[in-house]
């Protein structure tokens, strides 16, 4: 504890720290973390403005606007330090509050509130931050990740015109991210929701001239919003159910209010299913995310990798209560995670561009988090989502420095070959060897291999999977282990595809090129190694108790098992209460009865074997650039390159009648009727003024005439 | 007698407006207006208002058509013979609706009451009475100007008023 | 008394106005119609200041007089308007027309 005797930071970490345990958790301006990528947001905002009008002017002079070789115009380079610096330094501050949080039990959430947002009637929202051992997790990835990806991004986007305007988004998207993992309450939470998925459309279609990429934008949002109308509904039955919608209020009331298994909950758990799979890209609403790859790589990285993504996770996780209250409910969720596991699985095992096969990877480990929450391993789940985060980030800005690097290559020839089809790309390790490291760190450990982070993670939720085929649904339970198993294995064949393919064998890009080729500046191999390191080290914060003891876990040398499982306990606390209460001692249950320590070192070994195995396959396979590449024809390798085939069955399905309804609503209830009425309106005055005007015949007689007639009236009516 | 004459008068009356309204060119149109003037002023005196029949030859025969001949002269319409009569179904919608006028008018002619008698004396004998007293001008003299002296005298405003447009507007106007 | 032949006589002449008012195209024979009908009415007004008392000879003092400005200013307009038209035929007056 020596290093908090320094006065310093015995301030900042509060008094806490030296009192230990038992002191209340004191939160340190926490928000000023929400608020900062806020602010960042607003400075590169009005840099992005005043950009745009300086470009505004030249094209239309008739120009184009470009930066200049050495001294770049201050609008780009305000947001160099503007960008990654509000993120660290709300990193700081989160690791401030996180230190402070950590010597002190806490049990209850601590809610910070500043201002009354809604209040109408008997329904009132605050605007407050909830500061609980899941939302600190959270808030250490987001900031920790974003501010490496940020860094990057300097390196990354410092050629495009548009700099600034991408790091107002970017940090946008960080306040509205940390918005949705602090929210005290769902629609604190779902503004946060909300927010992600705008600034996800605004990143993606980044280059907005391009109309496939605006359309993926479009894509995305679309989609998403489909998934919110879920999230919506479930807020509606809950607040119908409970007349608030603080986490605190619903989820310590839920087990008094509903019922186990009951039809509300179970409703209400599927609705929010129905939200997360539109945010965290699932069967049925994940045809957004392969799209995404349009926007700039760091963008990927963060938004469909580490963070955005995670939020339907994270939901889960924090309505876990409700879920586990809801058996039909979690049985959905991790039946949906484990079967768009394998699905995502089979089609990256046969995509060419290396961004895709990440897309699909992420979606397949997405699925992953899905199966862990659903079968009850919140902790489980969370930690895979952490680990995720960093491998996952890492390769996809490992990808970006390879494409980074062949987009710079390809440019000096002037060659318009795709810098993304890993055809084009072969013996890369030579070129960028910081790369070619930590992306193989990566990969190892994605596929579940001891001591790298994946393998804790992973090998944790097939386990608990199989702790639940022995509980309630053990049908379907041990289906989904069996799949589990079979994903993992998958995993671990694309992604050692994906290296190979891209870093080894000889080099396809052509021999001018590969003189252009070298590894990327040191903005972007600095991220790179940071994650590299988290990637291999990540894991051990979490080892499992059963494996704690023996060589894996290297004899007990660490201080504590299981550490984030129990750190995070008082969050899941009520749920594994329940899960008890009903599953009896099936709960915990190891599910062969033992022979854990087996179990984890055959698979380690399977999956290095299965890597060897895809060494050897992809090796030994001819790769022909792209553009002399024939497209797969073959029966099964064509319905999974062509994605089973999805989209178009959505397109058909669903794009097409509802753009015929438009039409129909255009054509013949818009401009037909409505449009017809009000013409009709406009002819029947106008048909009223013709037969008046019919009167006005200028002649005097006929005046006199009517005149006269009108004298008949008046007397005809005197008379009689 | 006296019904005797109001015939005659009256079948003067009835051809000369006739003779207005089918007369062919302007000049003999107004000629048949004199006549029926003329006649008009004939009833008149039937009817014991003397000054009106004067005043009628005077200022309505005299004046006024002398002014509308004027103008027809002045215009050089006197030579015009076009038929300018509308024919066909206008003239018969002419004809039914002031045959419906005079259909409509027609039960309002017998029997008249008389008015209210002015102490004890009956109007028609009223009347005889202050002509014997005071002469024909003096029977509308005096109440024009006791009772009726206010718009005796808007009416002079009238005619100023009206001599001023009518120069106003006949007058050429300067180039 | 010969009120009521008078009263008739005064209808008689008044439909024959409007007869030709409603017939005739030439501007000063209607107006010349219409100098008809105010004639007929000052024979009824006079008719019935026979049964009514003086007051309906005043009328028709007042009628005459203002017939009499009415007239003057019809054909100044109608001066005005033939210098225009070169006509008096009112079917060409229909600026009016819509």
């Amino acid at each position: 504890m020596g290093i908090f005797a320094s006065p310093l930071l015995q301030e900042a970490v509060g008094e806490a720290a030296v009192q230990g345990a038992g002191a209340p958790f004191e939160p340190f301006l926490p928000g000023l973390v929400v608020l900062l990528p806020l602010l960042g947001a607003l400075v590169n905002g009005v840099a992005a403005l005043v950009a745009a009008r300086r470009s505004a002017e030249v094209v239309r002079g008739g120009g184009e606007w470009t930066l200049p070789d050495h001294r770049r115009p201050l609008t780009h380079r305000i947001p160099t330090w503007v960008g990654p610096g509000v993120v660290g330094v709300a990193f700081a501050i989160v690791l401030v509050n996180f230190f402070r949080m950590l010597p002190v039990e806490l049990h209850e959430p601590v809610v910070v509130e500043y201002w009354t947002w809604m209040s109408t009637g008997t329904f009132e929202v605050a605007a407050a931050l909830q500061l609980d051992q899941l939302s600190m997790l959270m808030m250490l990835v987001v900031t920790g990740v974003s501010f490496l990806i940020h860094v990057f991004s300097v390196g990354y986007m410092a050629a495009d015109v548009g700099y600034p305007r991408y790091f107002a988004y970017l940090n946008l998207f960080v306040f509205f991210m940390l918005v949705l993992v602090t929210g005290a309450s769902f629609p604190v939470l779902f503004v946060g929701w909300e927010g992600v998925g705008l600034c996800s459309y605004l990143l993606i279609g980044f280059w907005f001239s391009d109309p496939e990429k605006a359309d993926a934008g479009k894509k995305a949002f679309i989609v998403n919003r489909i998934g919110d109308f879920g999230f919506l509904v479930a807020m509606f039955l809950l607040f119908n159910a409970f007349g608030t919608l603080n986490f605190t209020d619903v989820l310590g009331a839920a087990p008094e209010v509903l019922t186990y298994g009951g039809g509300l909950v179970t409703a209400v758990t599927l609705f929010m299913l129905l939200g997360a799979t539109g945010k965290s890209a699932q069967i049925p609403l994940y045809t957004w995310l392969p799209d995404a790859m349009a926007g700039p790589t760091p963008v990927s990285a963060l938004i469909h990798a580490a963070t955005m993504v995670t939020a339907g996770v994270y939901l889960v996780a924090r309505t876990s209560v409700l879920f586990a209250l809801s058996p039909i409910g979690s049985l959905a969720v991790a039946g949906i995670g484990v079967l768009t596991a394998l699905f995502a699985a089979t089609i990256a095992l046969t995509q060419y561009d290396i961004k895709k096969v990440l897309a699909y990877s992420t979606v397949s480990q997405l699925g992953y988090m899905f199966l862990g929450v659903g079968v009850g391993a919140y902790a489980a789940g969370v930690f895979h989502l952490m680990t995720h985060a960093f491998f996952k980030a890492l390769l996809f800005l490992g990808s970006g420095a390879v494409i980074h690097a062949m987009h710079e290559a390809l440019h000096h020839t002037h060659k318009d070959w795709d810098p993304q089809d890993m055809r084009n790309m072969g013996g890369l390790k030579r070129f960028l060897p910081v790369t070619w490291i930590t992306m193989w760190i990566a990969t190892l450990a994605i596929s579940g291999i001891w001591p790298f982070a994946g393998f804790f993670s992973k090998d944790e939720i097939i386990w608990s999977a199989g702790v639940a085929a022995r509980g309630p649904y053990a049908a379907f339970y041990s289906i989904f282990w069996v799949l589990s198993l079979a994903a993992a294995i998958l995993t671990a064949f694309y992604m050692t595809r994906l290296m190979v393919m891209t870093f080894h064998g000889g080099n396809r890009t052509g021999e001018e090129e590969a003189r252009h080729l070298h590894e990327v500046p040191l903005t972007m191999t600095v991220p790179l190694a940071a994650l590299a390191v988290l990637s291999a080290f990540g894991g051990w914060i979490n080892v499992p108790e059963r494996v704690h003891e023996s060589f894996l876990g290297l004899f007990g040398g660490l201080p504590m098992s299981e550490w984030l499982h129990h750190w995070l306990e008082p969050v899941t606390a009520a749920a594994d209460e329940i899960r008890i209460e009903h599953l009896g001692p099936v709960a915990e249950a190891a599910p062969f009865g033992g022979g854990e320590v087996l179990w984890a070192v055959a698979s380690t070994v399977a999956a290095l074997v299965v890597v060897l195995i895809a060494v050897a396959v992809v090796r030994r396979r001819a790769i022909v650039p792209a553009v002399e590449a024939p497209e797969p024809s073959a029966g099964i390798h064509r319905l999974l390159y062509r994605k089973w085939y999805v989209d178009e069955l959505y397109d058909a399905v669903i794009v097409r009648p509802v753009l015929g309804l438009s039409r129909f609503c255009w054509r013949v209830i818009d401009a037909g009727i409505i449009d017809g009425l009000v013409n009709a309106a406009g002819n029947l005055a106008r048909a009223v003024g013709w037969f008046g005007s019919l009167f006005q015949t200028g002649a005097l007689n006929t005046y006199a005439f009517v005149l006269t007639l009108g004298v008949l009236v008046i007397l005809g009516s005197l008379v009689f | 007698m006296i019904n005797l004459l109001f015939y005659v008068f009256a079948a003067v009356a009835i051809g000369g407006a006739l003779g207005v309204v089918l007369g062919r060119n302007p000049v003999s149109s107004l000629m048949f207006m004199v006549v029926t003037l003329a006649a008009g002023a004939g009833v008149y005196v039937l009817l014991e208002a003397h000054f009106l029949a004067a005043v009628q030859v005077i200022v309505y025969a005299g004046a006024i058509m002398v002014l509308f001949l004027f103008v027809i002269m002045l215009l050089n319409l006197g030579h015009d013979y076009q038929a300018d009569l509308r024919g066909g179904l206008w003239a018969v919608l002419a004809f039914v609706v002031s045959g419906a006028i005079a259909g409509l008018l027609a039960p309002s002619f017998r029997g008249t009451e008389a008015g209210p008698d002015v102490a004890g004396i009956s109007a028609a004998a009223g009347i005889d009475q202050a002509l014997a007293d005071y002469g024909a001008v003096g029977v509308i003299a005096r109440p024009l100007f006791t009772d009726y002296v206010v718009p005796f005298e808007i009416t002079g405003i009238l005619l100023l008023v009206a001599i001023v447009g009518a120069i106003a507007l006949a007058k050429r106007t300067v180039r | 008394m010969i009120v009521n032949e008078a009263l008739t006589l005064s209808a008689i002449l008044f439909v024959l106005g409007t007869f030709g008012v409603i017939v005739r195209r030439n501007a000063i024979i209607m107006f010349l119609c219409v100098e008809i009908q105010l004639n007929a009415v000052n024979l009824a007004f006079v008719a019935f200041s026979r049964t009514m008392g003086i007051d309906g000879q005043i009328f028709v003092f007042f009628v005459m007089t203002v017939a009499a400005a009415e007239a003057a200013v019809g054909l100044a307009i109608i001066i005005s308007v033939f210098r225009h038209y070169e006509t008096v035929n009112v079917n060409h007056f229909n600026l009016l027309k819509w």
